[in-house]
């Protein structure tokens, strides 16, 4: 039987602008949060192995190689280190990773840490360096960016479905709330649909990025980094942590076609689906036993389709609940108690980490007042990567 | 030579401008900023606004904020002609500036737009008013831009899509220096004013009332634990 893995150790920057620092260093900031949370920083050498997760520092920093210079910033040296690379679901991808590392029994104790920064080049840039994940021959090479690609698949669904411009405000402003109150979110600001969508000024204030999308539907560019400590909780070593570990109670991934006019139906997101129900069968749970959960919010589209696909909502309807309150903090189901990628800020290397993070703030107790869900006893998060070709997702259990 | 009479050679000659009729926008935060003139008098809370940027070189605050303190002080000094300026003021409190300046019927002359309250596309908003003013308020036919900063570039360079008369130097040169010159002509205002200008009109008196009497700001994004 497979050991169980827990997270006794968090930590995380504030999102925003880093510019200005070195990727390694933001990394090691949020690492060094972790092991300080865990009362584990000392004993850091001890650590089996480290894994780090990031899409393009060589693009957008014009350097590689973090895994080692993280090792370096933290002076762990000799533990063993390796970069893992899955577009914006990098980081979820690490925590899998890291995972099967303990379960498979080659590590007790493993440091996983996800990071970008993305200002260091304009905002035009950025974009492309992202829009690189796409195919090169098919979608890249004829101008599609990601943000086209939710404009598309927003209006696709709303063709179907019957969503409207003012249904993606009403999400904006509740992951804004939330975001408001989370010290790490890069945009720490609440906006009213009044002034993003009901009011005379609002097709202005709240301009199209990529139609139907518009600034309020769509994630900042931003910088920054998350840290997990994993730990085998079977061991004798699970002992000497400060922080109770948070179980992680199911983890899976899969994968759609790359390009996406190969897929039957654009709006079905079967790597989120299938991901959300391997996770399920291993952890033994469905949708139902769910307290809350973190999607990747690119797009506020996404948070819609993804939370359709993992079973949280019928097809279709989940706009529906939105307009109903259901998903705010202190409704029936809340999504993105964090800000969600539209607030918190979307460092693509960091985020599937981040969304971890925040599983295990919320399963402790530990969210900042007025963001706390309550007496939950298991989240779920969901890192997108590519437009859904590679999809990682993660439950983590308050035992 | 009386010095009064000195002094008038100094000045520049005047045009009564006619006067830019106040709007609200309801920004994104729903906080109502109402965008309006400066009045002479208010000068001084202007420079005192400024004056802290001019130390931040992030994002070329420093040289902005420089500038636009030398035009503020050299309208209040009579030193420039036909100079106007507009606040975004969130109760009172002063968001944003633009400076500007009205060369001829046909020509305006867009100094420098100042961002004090980030993140909410303030300095955005207040551009578009400026231009608002040059040519749907004075009846200029076009408005002559540089920008400083990066961001600026991309603010009104690429998304107004500006005419580049960089090629036409040095018959059209901004006056702020060499810096290429583009241009906002009535033609490219009139295809865009629809996605970058709004406001309502007329404000309200309450509205009004609030601006009434400005207020420098108590804090600044860009210079953290910032005190007057």
């Amino acid at each position: 039987m497979a050991a169980r893995v827990g997270i006794v150790g968090i930590g995380h920057t504030r999102f925003g602008n880093s510019s200005e620092y070195d990727l390694a260093d933001v990394m090691a900031y949020a690492a060094t949060d972790a092991l300080q949370d865990a009362g584990y920083l000392a004993q850091r050498k001890e650590i089996d192995q480290v894994f780090v997760a990031n899409m393009a520092s060589g693009m957008f920093c014009h350097q590689s190689a973090v895994a080692s210079a993280l090792i370096s910033r933290m002076d762990m040296e000799p533990v063993p280190a390796e970069l893992i690379e899955n577009g914006p679901a990098s980081g979820a991808s690490a925590v899998k990773i890291g995972y099967m590392a303990i379960a498979s029994g080659m590590a007790d104790v493993v440091l996983v840490v996800g990071g970008e920064i993305m200002r260091k080049v304009n905002g035009w840039s950025a974009t492309d360096i992202v829009a690189t994940m796409l195919d090169t021959d098919t979608e890249y090479n004829m101008g599609l960016t990601l943000p086209g690609f939710g404009g598309m698949f927003t209006r696709l669904y709303m063709e179907k479905y019957g969503l409207t411009e003012r249904d993606l405000a009403l999400v904006a402003v509740k992951s804004h709330d939330n975001g408001a109150r989370n010290k790490y979110a890069h945009v720490q600001a609440t906006c009213t649909i009044e002034a993003i969508a009901d009011g005379p000024e609002a097709d202005v204030v709240n301009n199209y990025i990529a139609e139907p999308l518009r600034m309020y539907s769509t994630c900042p560019v931003s910088d920054g980094a998350a840290a997990l400590l994993l730990v085998n909780m079977d061991s004798p070593r699970a002992k000497q942590f400060a922080k109770k570990p948070v179980r992680i109670a199911g983890v899976a991934s899969a994968t759609d076609t790359h390009c996406v006019h190969n897929r039957k139906d654009p709006l079905q997101l079967n790597a989120v689906r299938i991901a959300g129900e391997k996770a399920y069968k291993m952890a033994g749970l469905g949708p139902k036993d769910i307290s809350f959960a973190e999607l990747h919010d690119a797009f506020v589209i996404l948070e819609l389709a993804i939370s359709e696909e993992l079973g949280f909502f019928e097809r279709g309807k989940s706009f529906l609940a939105v307009r109903k309150g259901e998903t705010r903090i202190d409704g029936r189901f809340p999504i993105n108690t964090s800000g969600g990628l539209k607030s918190k800020g979307h460092p693509v290397g960091a985020t599937g980490v981040s969304q971890v993070v925040e599983l295990v703030r919320q399963l402790r107790g530990e969210a900042e007042e007025g963001r706390q869900v309550k007496d939950p006893k298991y989240g779920m998060s969901v890192n997108f990567g590519g437009f859904g070709n590679n999809v990682a997702a993660v439950i983590c259990a308050k035992d | 030579m009386a010095i009064d009479e000195l002094e008038k050679k100094l000045r520049p000659p005047e045009v009564a401008l006619k006067p830019y009729p106040p709007k609200v926008i309801t920004l994104a935060s729903g906080e109502k900023m109402v965008v309006r003139e400066a009045r002479r008098e208010e000068i001084g809370v202007l420079l005192g606004t400024v004056f802290p940027l001019i130390g931040v070189p992030t994002d070329y605050y420093d040289i902005v904020a420089a500038r636009m303190y030398s035009e503020l002080l050299g309208w209040y000094r009579y030193r420039v002609a036909n100079e106007f300026a507009l606040v975004g003021a969130i109760n009172g409190v002063i968001a944003g500036i633009v400076t500007s300046r009205h060369v001829s019927d046909k020509i305006g002359m867009s100094l420098h737009t100042m961002t004090i309250k980030r993140g909410l596309r303030i300095g955005a908003q207040l551009f578009a008013a400026k231009m608002e003013n040059h040519i749907d308020i004075l009846g200029e036919e076009e408005v002559w831009i540089v920008a400083e900063s990066p961001i600026g570039f991309k603010r009104w360079m690429i998304e107004y899509q500006l005419e580049d008369r960089s090629d036409k130097y040095p018959d059209v040169r901004h006056e702020l220096g060499g810096v290429p010159t583009f241009v906002l002509t009535r033609k490219l205002w009139n295809a865009v004013r629809s996605v970058k200008c709004t406001g309502t009109r007329p404000a309200s008196e309450a509205d009004l009332k609030s601006a009434a009497r400005l207020i420098m700001p108590s804090e600044y994004p860009q210079i953290p634990d910032f005190k007057r």
